[in-house]
């Protein structure tokens, strides 16, 4: 478990410069969510979750449910630096027959807990799971990751409302909330706001945080996990292409890999954030 | 070869590398346009996905008739068929994945069982949508669709053919469900080729056996023929009306040749080789072999990486058709 915020922002480092390598080798695929993702995958998978990448079928692992698999870059970038697979599998990303599918296919992958990609059914799902862990007087936490876009998802609101009515307080639920989507400002496209009291209005404990900065990542699950008889809702403020100035705040790069160019300059905009970071000189 | 003249199809028929190549959903987009500045019931939803399904170009166009839903396909097709309720004529278009592949019961009872004009419009089919992989490969949308009465399912072979599918079901008045694809593919009929719902077109003349097909795919079983032109005789239809079925001109080509191939970009259950088995079976029952997705899901990898990994390819359907010996074959052939 790691918890020193130095170590943690390397880790994000490397998962954001390795995912935009794997998407501009695979010519297709998003940027945007993946990159503003990165910090919370990192905290999920190196200091918050239980979990085990050489015994993946372990019965006591913390369930994540990637609801918004278009994102799945960070979850495999991060993955592979857990020690799931190989950084070079990582480079085989949307290719013929390789396990790193486009969108990610549970039985392509050990690690998956399912297959994503059709979006606003993954809180359903992690809500099944939940439900049938408490039948089981099972302990671990189901984490299932949502984008604020698929909050339009009729299927998604059926499933906030499941949660409460069975007091599901080992389901965590972060969301992804970069106020992007395909065609623009999801405020523009079908407004969502207010997440927070709309959440509460469905009996759900919301705690707020800035998805990039690692304390409040972290005490927002610890508080998560301490919350009885109600599902959790963490709202995590997100920038998308976080870490490429040029891809920052804007919608176009939610569903394109970086050319041969852009990465070049997304590497080095990255690596001068590392020099920072190694040198105690990153403002986080 | 025999090419149907009456169709006026491409010169350089035989040759992609000379045929202007076009996706199926930019003949949509233009078409939608123009049927629009004839039509003022026209109007348009999408559910976050304009400009990949090329709707934006009517959004643009007619701002006020447009209707951006966010990502929710089941109202998407409710909203629509409340429009319809109301005199409008909607065009809602979104992935064939998630519409009508999430949103289907909706469809049956508000659109089919209300009978309401809305046209569903359901891009990225088929396996051809590549790299994305299985979820969003739509390899089912015409099997569940032309089973729903009332719906009509149109599936159009080429850019210009969607072009003409377009303004065609913009004037007719049933709930219809149009296949698109993502695509380029090589444009094979013109500007001249008649398009007429619900009629089959024989596109090449033959005698041994009948290769039914639709869609960009279509364009390989064409190849085929042609690859397979010296040893086997065959006879190409565009079925480019799924539903209404076509049964004048597919049992009489299948009494003709006796056997027949179907070809598609989906589950071979339940989509054209379902549909022409069952006509086949109940008014002229023939050798049938089915090629397409064999009950399988499709994978991540580039269009035509994923074409030849599944057989679909000219190459290997003039391989398959030529194993299958129909030209020696001649005892299953029926009298007309
Ligand atoms: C059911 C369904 N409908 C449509 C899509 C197509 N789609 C993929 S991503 C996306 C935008 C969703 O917004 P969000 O997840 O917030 O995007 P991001 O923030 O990652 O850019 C859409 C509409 C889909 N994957 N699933
Ligand atoms: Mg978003």
């Amino acid at each position: 478990m790691i918890t020193d915020r130095k170590e943690l922002a390397l880790i994000a480092n490397t998962i954001r410069q390795d995912l935009l390598r794997a998407l501009n080798t695979a010519g297709s695929g998003h940027s945007g969510g993946p990159l503003g993702m990165a910090d919370i995958f990192t905290v999920l998978y190196f200091q918050a979750m239980k979990h085990d990448p050489q015994n993946t079928d372990w019965d006591e692992r913390d369930r994540l449910v990637l609801s918004n698999g278009h994102i799945c870059p960070v979850l495999y970038a991060t993955m592979a630096h857990a020690g799931y697979f190989s950084v070079d599998e990582l480079m085989t990303l949307r290719q013929l027959g390789s396990r790193i599918q486009g969108h990610p296919h549970r039985s392509a992958l050990p690690g998956l807990e399912t297959t994503s990609g059709p979006l606003g059914s993954g809180l359903s799902q992690g809500s099944g799971m939940a439900w049938a862990a408490k039948l089981d007087g099972k302990k671990h936490t189901v984490f299932v990751l949502t984008s604020d876009g698929e909050h339009q998802e009729g299927n998604h609101w059926e499933a906030v409302m499941f949660a409460a009515k069975y007091k599901l307080d080992n389901l965590i639920q972060i969301m992804d909330r970069n106020f992007i989507q395909i065609e623009g400002n999801t405020e523009e496209v079908m407004p969502l706001d207010p997440i927070k009291e709309k959440y509460e209005a469905f009996n759900w404990h919301v705690i707020e945080v800035n998805g990039h900065h690692y304390e409040e990542i972290i005490s927002a699950i610890t508080e998560a996990k301490a919350v009885k008889g109600k599902p959790v809702l963490i709202n995590a403020l997100t920038t998308p292409g976080k870490g490429v100035s040029f891809m920052e705040g804007d919608y176009k790069w939610h569903g394109k890999p970086p050319s041969a160019e852009e990465l070049e300059k997304a590497l080095a905009e990255l690596q001068q954030v590392r020099t920072q970071i190694e040198q105690d000189q990153y403002d986080y | 070869m025999q090419i149907n003249s009456s169709l006026h199809l491409a010169e350089a028929l035989w040759d992609p590398t000379v045929l202007k190549s076009g996706a199926t959903r930019q003949g949509f987009g233009k078409a939608l346009v123009e049927a629009a500045k004839r039509d003022e019931r026209i109007v348009g939803l999408c559910a976050d996905l304009t400009e990949s399904t090329q709707m934006h170009l009517f959004a643009e166009a007619f701002p006020e008739r447009f209707a951006q839903v966010g990502v929710a396909e089941q109202n998407l097709v409710t909203v629509a068929s409340g429009m319809a309720a109301a005199g409008k004529i909607p065009f809602c278009s979104s992935y064939a994945a998630f519409s009508p592949g999430r949103n289907w019961e909706q469809i049956r009872t508000t659109i089919c069982y209300n009978d309401r004009n809305v046209k569903m419009v359901g891009s990225h089919a088929g396996l051809s949508v590549g790299p994305d992989g299985a979820t969003h490969q739509a390899l089912e949308d015409i099997a569940i669709t032309r089973v729903l009465p009332n719906m009509y399912v149109i599936v159009p072979a080429d850019v210009e053919q969607a072009y003409a599918a377009t303004l065609a079901i913009a004037q007719d008045t049933h709930p219809t469900y149009l296949r698109l694809a993502r695509e380029k593919s090589p444009i094979f009929t013109t500007s001249e080729t008649p398009f007429e719902i619900g009629k089959a077109q024989v596109l090449v003349e033959g005698t041994d056996v009948t290769l039914i097909g639709a869609g960009p795919m279509l364009y390989e079983g064409l190849r085929a023929a042609y690859l397979l032109g010296g040893k086997i005789s065959v006879e190409v239809i565009n079925l480019h009306t799924i539903k209404p079925f076509d049964v004048e001109t597919v049992v009489a080509s299948a009494r003709k040749t006796g056997a027949v191939v179907t070809l598609e970009e989906h589950q071979i259950n339940g989509g054209i080789g379902g549909a022409v088995a069952e006509v086949l079976a109940e008014h002229a029952p023939t050798k049938i072999h089915r090629i397409g997705m064999r009950d399988c899901f499709g994978e991540s990898g580039k269009a035509a990486e994923l074409w030849k990994h599944f057989g679909l390819t000219a190459e290997s359907i003039a391989q398959e058709m030529s194993v299958l010996q129909f030209a020696d074959d001649n005892d299953s052939k029926h009298s007309t």
